[in-house]
């Protein structure tokens, strides 16, 4: 094979391919520009989410809104919880964490899984941007859609049920640590998945069951001992009773140990994203 | 494309910029390659998909990547695009290598995929804006992406939603896509697979007017006529090698043949002595196949003379890129890519 430099060119073109426009130099401030990338995916996924707000938001309120309705008028008679909270005050904060836990996974599992299946991930593969740009920009979308379901669902329901707001620094600490580690979960399944059905049984079979086996409608000391048990394992539970704890300053366990296992359970699978990202697994073959 | 943010871009009728050298200045950067690759090696289980490829690309190129279906060309884009990962062997372009200086490389870099993947949540606009932020441009490139869809002619799709697009439409926001950053090296992925005549001349003249302001243009095609017609120089790649890579010229000089078509007078029969010559036969035309140094076209003409065959008339036909080849791969690309 002929050694490129060795070969002539095209009669009459011209001689050499030097550049024929004067070469500039990269921007000064690649963080600036790497710091644009970063806004314009976070931008893009909440676009995302933002154009079919019927789905990604209306729907999971009135889901959870209904909830609240069937079980507070079916739980009415009941004594309350907590000293001073009433069923139907226990069970809002409850709602809300898990229409925020379930959200949060669905935001960035949905995205990263359809753009996988239809191909259109290769655009930001192929773009400057790195691990933990994708990590952030969507873990953020994540919690601005939960955060949004959380207000919306906050604003309908108290005008008619008082909340208190006891630990406003511990609610806002368990809400991100609780709608963050769903994100970065979905994040993961959605790297994972490589088909819907792949998507749709880690929905069914973890987190459905998990969100609903976690004190969301009742207390877990009203559980038989082998439940009570179980419950401690399921850090949802730990996500909600914290989260509850937010309102009310009482909970199921000291709010230490939610805030704790919350954060572990956030770092746990971050760590693992990171290292999925990182490593380009199932991402770059 | 990497101007510093608070900076205009240059008038955009102006040559296309380069993404810049990186701190690679003066003479070494002219020197520097658009791409370079050495001692490419991947493998998919038992199957070498590519086997040691070496060659480079010089800047302001326009360059054909040619090869039959599964000859490693998609897999060593894929590997320039980051898509995949080699096994050996590294690549950088405009000097920055592709795995340590992966952002750099990047932005260097504008390539049309393949396939055709779109973005079904947002409309024409609003994909090209968030494209270009990906890659650190913001506003100051709006007027670009307004041009190119413009000379795209998709003017007024851009508030359409890329899911209601036609293919050729979805094509046309692919390539644009590709662009929005202005990048100094662009990879043409079979931009023209199954489009119609008028996007692939308009796909064509735009690439033309990139080349001449300085763009470096790969393109891998199956479409021979367009490499011959658009490339200064070719790479045929097959079984994960190079086989040959030249000017188009040198190429089509590689092949010591021409190709004669007669129809004789009265359907006459060819004398004896030429009929080893003879390549097809078909409704009354007749044709031979020469070797340029040893048999003139004059020497057939005087061996019809000496045997009494008059000629009705006459056509000589030079080898084209598709004789080269299926000379190199023994195969023909219209079977192998049906």
């Amino acid at each position: 094979m002929p050694e490129a430099s060795q070969l002539n060119e095209r009669p009459g073109q011209q001689p050499d391919h030097q550049p024929r426009h004067s070469a500039m130099t990269i921007a000064a401030e690649p963080k600036a520009q790497d710091a644009i990338g970063f806004n314009t995916l976070l931008k893009k996924e909440v676009m995302r989410f933002w154009s079919v707000l019927g789905q990604t938001v209306t729907a999971p309120v009135i889901t959870a809104l209904l909830y609240l309705l069937v079980f507070a008028q079916a739980m009415s008679g009941r004594a309350p919880i907590y000293e001073g909270v009433s069923y139907t005050q226990f069970l809002i904060p409850g709602l809300v964490m898990m229409t925020v836990i379930q959200n949060a996974f669905a935001n960035t599992s949905s995205s990263l899984t359809q753009s996988k299946i239809m191909g259109n991930l290769v655009f930001l593969l192929m773009a400057p941007l790195g691990p933990l740009e994708w990590f952030g920009a969507y873990v953020i979308a994540a919690l601005i859609r939960a955060l949004l379901v959380a207000v919306v669902m906050l604003v309908v329901t108290i005008p008619f049920v008082h909340l208190p707001l006891q630990a406003p620094l511990v609610l806002a600490t368990m809400f991100v640590l609780s709608a963050g580690s769903l994100a970065v979960l979905g994040l993961i399944a959605g790297i994972v998945a490589s088909k819907f059905d792949h998507l749709a049984a880690f929905t069914n079979f973890f987190i459905t069951p998990l969100s609903f086996l976690s004190g969301v409608f009742y207390s877990v000391h009203a559980l038989p001992p082998l439940w009570f048990k179980a419950s401690h394992l399921n850090p949802f539970f730990y996500m909600i009773d914290g989260f509850r704890y937010g309102f009310f300053g009482k909970a199921d366990v000291p709010v230490w140990q939610s805030l704790t296992w919350s954060a572990a359970f956030f770092v746990i699978v971050s760590t693992v994203c990171l290292w999925m990202l990182f490593t380009g697994y199932k991402l770059r073959r | 494309m990497f101007y510093p943010m608070n900076h205009a871009l240059p008038p955009i009728t102006d040559k296309i910029p380069s993404a810049g050298t990186g701190g690679i200045s003066g003479s070494a950067a002219a020197e520097t390659p658009a791409i370079q690759i050495a001692g490419l090696r991947k493998r998919y289980g038992a199957v070498q998909a590519l086997n040691g490829i070496d060659f480079s690309i010089r800047r302001g190129e326009f360059f054909g990547l040619l090869g039959p279906n599964g000859a490693g060309k998609s897999t060593l884009i894929n590997i320039i695009a980051g898509l995949i990962r080699s096994d050996a062997g590294a690549i950088s372009v405009l000097g920055h290598d592709t795995v340590s200086d992966w952002r750099r490389a990047r932005r260097c870099l504008g390539i049309v995929p393949q396939e055709l993947v779109f973005d079904p949540f947002f409309k024409v606009v609003d994909m090209l804006r968030i494209q270009a932020g990906y890659y650190g441009a913001g506003r100051e490139v709006w007027p670009w992406i307004d041009e190119m869809l413009e000379r795209l002619d998709l003017a007024d799709k851009r508030k359409v939603s890329t899911r209601a697009l036609s293919g050729g439409m979805k094509r046309r926001v692919l390539i644009a896509q590709a662009l929005v950053h202005k990048p100094p090296v662009v990879i043409l992925d079979e931009p023209t697979a199954g489009v119609d005549v008028e996007l692939r001349r308009t796909l064509w003249s735009f690439m033309r007017d990139l080349h001449a302001k300085g763009t470096t243009v790969v393109l891998t095609t199956h479409y021979l006529e367009e490499a011959q017609e658009m490339c200064e120089r070719i790479a045929i790649v097959d079984k994960g090698q190079v086989k040959i890579i030249a000017t188009t010229e040198q190429l089509l000089a590689r092949n010591p043949y021409r190709f004669l078509k007669l129809r004789l007078t009265d359907n006459a029969p060819l004398p004896e002595s030429l009929r080893a010559l003879v390549t097809s036969e078909k409704a009354g035309v007749i044709e031979l196949k020469l070797e340029l140094e040893k048999q003139p076209i004059a020497s057939v003409f005087a061996a019809l003379r000496a045997a009494g065959v008059g000629i009705d008339d006459v056509h000589t036909r030079e080898p084209d890129l598709e004789d080269i080849f299926v000379e190199l791969t023994a195969r023909a690309p219209g079977v192998l890519h049906a």
